[in-house]
């Protein structure tokens, strides 16, 4: 049983916010809705400095699931968590509850109406008709039911941002850990996220010692 | 001592089951429309990259993908 999963390795990430653009292409999301976005940390501070590309999770407890008042999330046999528009009532729960802040609602209407949550579908469209215009107008392009990856893992550059089962990509991730020539250094949090206090430097590079030529 | 041991083995095992997390469509779980499974779609034409399932076959589909998902792989798209 497949879980997607993204990973996004924030030793590769250059801030390109080239997910970003392609999915707002992909999906033709409206102004104000940013179904992925690039969060930088230590941002300015020299060799501190990461970038991880962040959306939806598909947490497989989703606390959006958990906290919806009219059930309208669902979990496809995939792993990815997707939503009825046509249930939603824009409480905005889900956004309260995600801890990616991956919920997302359209302020197009007058006084601030909020309108239904949009979120990302890891190009899984939702409960219309597979590569129907009903399920693009609403949740946009389904690539899994086209035998594709979400357009922004596939986009990446750097290919930083990893997309599919997760087995698949933590294989493809601890590969690409071992060649860096580092060892289990190279894991957990102070390496994705730098040191812990703000503003706070890597130890400097040790001095190589001198060749003779 | 032997039920006793079996018993601990029974609650420590619990912690590795895995519940099936697809949706269940009924009260309280899911109140929308059911949803299409990817593999019930017809792959796309033949000129485009990758459309090798056969429709309804999950294991075809998911070959499928996992072909795409390696292909993330630069070292092994390099040298193969």
């Amino acid at each position: 049983m497949a879980r997607m999963k993204f990973l996004c390795d924030a030793e590769r990430c250059i801030e390109c916010n080239g997910c970003v653009t392609a999915c707002k292409n992909e999906n033709e999301v409206p102004w104000g809705v940013n179904r992925r976005r690039v969060v930088t940390i230590n941002d300015g501070v020299v060799g501190a400095e990461k970038s991880i590309s962040v959306a939806c999770m598909h947490c497989s407890d989703a606390p959006c699931m958990a906290v919806c008042p009219v059930d309208c999330f669902y979990k496809t046999d995939d792993g990815v968590v997707l939503h009825d528009k046509d249930l939603c009532i824009g409480c905005g729960y889900c956004f309260y509850a995600c801890p990616f802040g991956a919920p997302q609602f359209p302020q197009a209407g007058a006084f601030g109406l909020r309108g239904k949550m949009d979120k990302c579908t890891f190009c899984a469209g939702g409960p219309e008709a597979d590569r129907s215009d009903a399920e693009f107008q609403k949740y946009g392009r389904n690539r899994l039911a086209e035998g594709k990856l979400p357009a922004c893992a596939e986009m990446c550059s750097t290919k930083a941002l990893l997309g599919g089962d997760g087995d698949v990509i933590a294989d493809i991730y601890r590969d690409r850990v071992v060649r860096r020539g580092k060892g289990s250094e190279v894991w957990g949090w102070g390496t994705a996220y730098g040191p812990g206090k703000p503003g706070a430097q890597p130890p400097a590079p040790q001095p190589q010692p001198a060749t003779k030529s | 001592m032997r039920a006793l041991l079996l018993i601990v083995f029974a609650f420590g095992l619990v912690a590795c089951g895995e519940q099936e997390q697809v949706v269940i469509y009924k009260q309280g779980k899911y109140q929308g429309k059911p949803d299409t499974r990817p593999w019930d779609s017809e792959p796309l034409a033949a000129e485009y990259r990758g459309s090798k399932w056969s429709k309804g076959d999950r294991a075809s589909w998911e070959e499928q993908i996992k072909s795409r998902q390696l292909a993330q792989h630069e070292h092994k798209r390099i040298y193969q």
